[in-house]
């Protein structure tokens, strides 16, 4: 500012630009990136666009922009889908997983990284199979045990489901990060005659604030995600979440792209919202979850 | 509260010295990881050696019979050729991909911010809505084919998805481009890791851009190629959602994977034991990747 327009035309554009770092070669950089973005947004685009235009417009132009705000796609896509029940049911899925998936990963990833021992480690490997092994093998049995007990077609079966699948990632994170914490407020909180789950509830949880938050994000995604088992337990049913809504959805329109996509706009957008508000913490969380 | 006072304070020495976390908290969760995973994989690995199509009772041992059914059935061959083909270009593509918008992205570029939402926005999307979308893009006369066309390059226009020596490659592209900006964040965290002491020193000692990265950048990057590497690997090796909302297996057998092949023996023919038995090649495949992969980083880890 303290050079006025014309200084910072004349200096900033020329030499003086060239020696902060942004001469030619980091503007032609920086054009490459924007047209690699460009591209990479191209399916948004078509996303947006299509969502907006009356089936003539599609067949006509899939690729021009929409001839204005016609929202009439939305309106039906919300009528038809019963999108408003797939994402309160998602939402009350996904809320009490990741509440149950907090409680009990990091209770018991207390004990394994607090035990020395082979026992501790057994259970550990234990755990850390199940990142590795494919759900597919185990998911007819899975699926038997869930009918056999009624299950099917209720919260309780997905909540379940979810819960058992994403402990192992929710186990060693918190093993790792609990590993890391020093032990003395433990041993100074029973030396105070605290019991070990008040010593875990009072001391050792809100020290574990950074990987919970990091819990949350990676598995509230992957829950809200899933897509097969849904299908198959409380697919429909008035319980199912939202990407098998837009299943059916997509197999009842199936040549109306244009409501097809308002109905996946209205589908993603609650993620994307969170995603924009919360972009930081859910991309500092994510790696440093996956640094381990 | 009664007790005498001396036998509480030896009770409370004892604990100290245990360090507490008994062994009833793991308990709660590996209950329900017992029964949603344990239990049902055992389960599983059981029934592959059976021809059991779901009654009751009627499972009979059949020995390796559903695996020479697997290796003699064109559809079950194919989905393994193709598993391990996408598997294999995902995993290269992808992690060199993330890499390099990691690394373009960790510049002082003014878009960078924006650039980075963007890039990983679509790893955050149900992969069945992201099928769907493609599905559509890459329809005979849908928006790629018109782009290609309005820029000048209508010779590239294909039936993306409904050409069998074509499909299965433009699945492969769909994976990437969800994908690659979550290789690039956990690759962008590797990099604000690298202490930018570190680079002044290479470059102090007359070391160029090229061999900096080589020497310094990449061997320090190593434990954020593991993990990109594993989930890549794992991830696109079960790869399900994409393929089954966006060709569901076809054109024939062109895009079929051994997730999508074993949900249709289970539960669209009721072949529960055969199904078994595809998954549980599919898991053997994954153990086998996963330990060659932990063995060769190790390796070099040791050496960097």
């Amino acid at each position: 500012m303290s050079g006025g327009p014309l200084s910072r035309g004349l200096l900033g554009g020329g030499l003086l630009g060239a020696r902060r770092g942004r001469g030619p070669r980091a503007v032609l950089g920086e054009l490459a990136m924007i047209a690699v973005g460009v591209l990479f947004a191209f399916p948004f685009y078509v996303f947006l666009s299509i969502s907006l235009k009356t089936p003539d417009e599609v067949a006509a132009d899939p690729l021009g922009p929409p001839s204005g705000l016609r929202l009439d796609n939305y309106t039906t896509a919300w009528r038809e889908a019963e999108l408003g029940q797939a994402l309160f049911n998602s939402t009350v899925v996904a809320a009490i997983s990741v509440a149950l998936l907090i409680a009990l990963g990091s209770l018991a990833a207390y004990t394994i990284a607090r035990r020395a021992g082979r026992l501790s480690y057994t259970t550990y490997v234990l755990f850390l199979l199940g990142i590795m092994i494919p759900l597919q093998l185990g998911m007819v049995p899975l699926y038997q045990l869930m009918r056999d007990a009624d299950l099917l077609q209720t919260y309780t079966s997905l909540i379940i489901f979810n819960v058992g699948t994403q402990l192992p990632m929710t186990v060693f994170l918190y093993a790792g990060f609990t590993r890391a914490l020093p032990r003395e407020y433990e041993e100074a909180a029973y030396v105070d005659g605290a019991g070990t789950l008040r010593t875990f509830l009072g001391i050792v949880f809100p020290l574990l604030r950074p990987v919970t938050g990091t819990v949350v994000i990676i598995s509230s995604i992957n829950v809200w995600n899933e897509f097969l088992t849904p299908l198959l337990y409380v697919g429909g049913s008035s319980q199912q979440t939202l990407p098998v809504a837009i299943f059916a959805f997509r197999g009842e329109f199936s040549t109306n792209w244009g409501v097809i996509f308002a109905g996946m706009v209205l589908a993603i957008l609650p993620i994307l919202l969170v995603y924009f508000l919360l972009q930081k913490s859910i991309i500092k969380g994510f790696a440093s979850g996956l640094k381990g | 509260m009664t007790a005498p006072p001396l036998p509480a304070r030896a009770g409370r020495r004892r604990r100290v010295g245990v360090r507490g976390a008994p062994w009833l908290f793991v308990v709660p969760a590996l209950l329900v990881y017992g029964v949603v995973v344990l239990y049902p994989t055992a389960a599983g690995g059981l029934y592959a050696f059976t021809d059991w199509t779901g009654r009751a009772g009627d499972a009979n041992f059949v020995g390796l019979d559903n695996f020479r059914r697997l290796f003699n059935t064109e559809s079950a061959r194919s989905a393994l050729v193709n598993t391990l083909t996408i598997a294999a270009a995902c995993t290269i593509v992808q992690t060199a991909a993330g890499l390099g918008l990691a690394l373009a992205l960790n510049t002082r570029l003014r878009s960078r911010n924006v650039l980075r939402t963007l890039f990983f926005a679509s790893a955050l999307l149900p992969p069945v809505i992201i099928g769907f979308l493609w599905q559509y893009v890459l329809t005979p006369t849908g928006p790629l084919n018109t782009a290609l066309s309005d820029v000048g390059l209508g010779a590239l226009r294909q039936n993306w998805l409904g050409d069998g020596s074509l499909a299965l490659w433009s699945v492969i592209g769909v994976i990437i481009w969800q994908n690659a900006g979550l290789t690039m964040v956990i690759y962008l965290a590797g990099l604000q890791g690298i202490p930018p002491e570190v680079h002044e020193a290479a470059a102090i000692d007359g070391a160029g851009p090229w061999q900096r990265f080589r020497s310094v950048t990449l061997p320090l990057l190593l434990p954020a190629t593991t993990i990109a590497l594993s989930l890549t690997l794992i991830g696109s090796l079960k790869l399900f959602d994409q393929v089954f909302a966006m060709t569901g297996g076809g054109p024939g057998y062109a895009t079929e994977t051994l997730s999508v092949v074993m949900y249709k023996e289970a539960f669209v023919s009721g072949e529960f034991g055969y199904s078994a038995a595809i998954a549980l090649v599919l898991t053997m495949i994954v153990f086998a990747f996963a330990m060659i992969q932990l063995r060769t980083l190790r390796r070099f880890e040791v050496d960097s």
